[in-house]
């Protein structure tokens, strides 16, 4: 079942439109994460789902109803923003229930609520304090647990995450999928971070311009970008590409870059090309193999190592192929050193092959 | 290499940096200080010091000895029984005026300019940004251009020398700058907080109420100040729109310090005048953090 659909959504300050007629279905207990640069508009389309802000041109269901000019309070939605925004003069227990007790519900009814809200989020030791005496974390919990109290099928997420630490951010992504495996909610997040988005999402939309780039599970996403942009905005480090032409040799697909010539027939080629078109060839780092694993792979050539990162868990190196900065990602056990010859190879089966205006060929 | 380091750690500086009292810089710093306040203070101290002392000995004229007989009749003719105009009544009436013009006066003032401000910073209308211009632009328009079409303004509404009629005008007058005040500390709240109380379904009053104002403390004591010490201090509008039976205290001060008639009795003149400075003096000293810190938190947003 559909729990939040978007139709045609358009919205404009003035001249500039921030959302162009974008449309998008969230299914029921979906987590959905819009990730994008920022002034992408998504910050903006959450705000608008959430009816904060007034849209120019189109519809929002929420629960099958048209709630497109609904108050807030009347779409059955809960959010949690970036800066926590607690009342800072009302304790963690009244911050909770400030929304029920706006909404007249019964004392009985609203401690309910609060106390099963803060069993959930393990927050009950800090009930009596105020905003200002907890840490970030703890101030985020409570942000959650004010959407919680409202017992409502959909919770928006902007940019929860973003104010805290890197330590306490995996933390409370993690806390933040058990959440969602727990209560089953739809939930429909904002992102700049892409690991965010990738660890938690059921399907992320990229967002570019007011418009979706892209609607797909995080596998589809990374393996599969249907566009340019997705491709070289999704993965750290990022895509390596590669400018060239397409030519066909003996009934063979052959990508042509100064010197270097890569035949594509393990490529799945999702639109039949041209020959002679110019065309940009993308490569993972981590689908880049160095040395003798590399002697399997159908394209091998040899190439200098220019600079050594290592991360811990890998090692990138940087490279130069045909006039191309190259970036590969080793196993941090392969001792490489800057200056050192290096076997690589690369297998076309998962690259990524993009026309001039960006799409995938 | 440790030995080394240790040794020199000695002779070279270590530890807190040494703090010289006697510099230059502080002599310079304190010296006008200290030159600053007497020259803001000596005129203070004349002036009690005359109004402790009886006339002959001010005949004398060592304006700046202390009192040799200390007297209190200055200041109880002043409160009581010097002659203001026709009336010998003392300062009392007028002060009772100014406290009748304030409390309204200052109540309603913020009251809606606090409703404005936080009208303005949060739920913005078509032309709100145009409104506030206008509104800020009155704080810049002469007084003397204005004071004419309002006598016919109050004339019209039956307010003209009337306490009501001058606490319309405190009103007006107080809405440009408090306005301002006000919307820019609201806009020093992260909007997020007012979109989270939509969220909760809170409405306009109740998120005024119930959110914003206990977190706005500060800028309601500056505003509290600065409405308090402008309208007691007022004296253009109350003697224009206030009517002889309302003349606040600046106006009798004014009548008491300017009567041509008889001696010229300086002694009640300084007891008068430190009378009707005193509110503000005390308020000035009870709020003096307070006002700083108000005042920094609503004007460095815009």
């Amino acid at each position: 079942m559909t729990s939040v659909a978007i139709a045609d959504l358009s919205l404009s300050f003035g001249p500039i439109e921030v959302l162009k007629s974008l449309n998008l279905e969230v299914e029921e207990g979906e987590f959905v994460v819009l990730l994008g640069p920022s002034g992408c508009g998504k910050s903006t389309l959450l705000n608008c789902i959430a009816g904060l802000l007034d849209v120019t041109a189109g519809q929002i269901f929420i629960d099958g109803e048209n709630v497109t000019w609904e108050e807030p309070k009347d779409r059955g939605i809960g959010m949690v923003f970036q800066s926590y925004a607690l009342y800072p003069q009302m304790s963690v227990e009244k911050n909770l229930s400030f929304g029920l007790r706006v909404a007249g519900l019964p004392k009985n009814e609203i401690k309910k609520r609060v106390d099963r809200a803060a069993e959930i989020l393990q927050i009950e030791p800090l009930l009596k304090r105020k905003p200002g005496a907890l840490s970030g974390g703890q101030r985020q919990r409570v942000a959650i647990g004010r959407a919680l109290v409202r017992d409502v099928n959909v919770f928006l997420f902007d940019e929860p995450l973003s104010n805290l630490d890197a330590k306490l951010r995996t933390d409370l992504r993690v806390e933040l999928k058990r959440l969602h495996q727990r209560l089953g909610n739809t939930m429909i997040y904002v992102t700049h971070d892409q690991i965010e988005a990738l660890t938690l999402a059921d399907r992320i939309a990229i967002m570019k311009d007011g418009l979706i780039q892209q609607l797909d599970s995080p596998t589809e996403i990374y393996n599969n970008p249907y566009n340019r942009f997705v491709a070289g905005f999704i993965g750290s480090p990022g895509m390596n590409f590669l400018h060239g032409t397409l030519t066909s040799e003996a009934g063979q697909w052959v990508f042509n870059s100064s010197g270097l010539r890569v035949p594509l027939s393990d490529y799945g080629f999702t639109n039949t090309p041209q020959e002679g078109q110019a065309v940009e060839l993308g490569l993972r780092p981590e689908h880049i193999i160095v040395g003798d694993a590399s002697a399997a792979q159908p394209v091998i050539m040899e190439v200098d190592t220019e600079l050594v990162e290592p991360m811990g868990a890998d090692t990138v190196l940087w490279t130069n192929v045909a006039g191309h900065a190259l970036t590969i990602r080793t196993d941090s056990e392969s001792i490489v050193k800057t200056g050192d010859k290096l076997n690589i190879g690369f297998n076309t089966s998962r690259a990524s092959l993009f026309s001039e205006n960006g799409e995938r060929v | 290499m440790a030995d080394t380091l240790a040794k020199r750690a000695i002779s070279e500086p270590h530890g807190p940096k040494p703090k010289r009292i006697i510099s230059t810089r502080n002599i310079i710093l304190y010296g006008f200080l200290i030159v600053a306040a007497l020259y803001w203070l000596l005129p203070l101290y004349v002036m009690i010091v005359t109004s402790l002392k009886g006339l002959p000995e001010i005949r004398m004229g060592n304006v700046f000895s202390p009192p040799m007989e200390v007297t209190f009749a200055p200041w109880v003719k002043a409160w009581d029984s010097a002659c203001t105009g026709l009336y010998c009544e003392g300062l009392k009436v007028g002060f009772w005026n100014s406290v009748k013009i304030l409390i309204p006066s200052v109540l309603i003032s913020i009251v809606i300019a606090s409703v404005n401000g936080y009208a303005l910073s949060f739920w913005r209308f078509k032309g709100s940004e145009i409104f506030f211009t206008i509104l800020l632009f009155g704080a810049f328009i002469p007084y003397q251009v204005m004071l004419y079409p309002l006598v016919i303004i109050l004339r019209e509404l039956h307010l003209f020398s009337s306490l009501g009629g001058v606490v319309l005008i405190h009103t007006i007058f107080g809405m440009p700058i408090l306005t301002l005040l006000f919307r820019n500390y609201f806009a020093s709240v992260p909007e997020e907080l007012f979109k989270a109380a939509r969220v909760d379904g809170a409405g306009f009053w109740r998120i005024f109420l119930q959110i914003m104002l206990p977190m706005s403390l500060p800028i309601f004591v500056v505003a509290i100040i600065l409405q308090v010490t402008g309208i007691w201090n007022d004296f253009l509008f109350g003697i224009i729109y206030a009517g002889t039976h309302n003349f606040p205290m600046t106006v009798q001060l004014n009548n008491i310090v300017n009567s041509t008639q008889g001696v010229k009795e300086y002694n009640v003149n300084m007891a008068a005048t430190l009378l009707t400075g005193l509110l503000p003096l005390i308020v000035y000293f009870v709020s003096g953090k307070l006002f700083v810190r108000g005042i920094a938190a609503g004007a460095v947003k815009g």
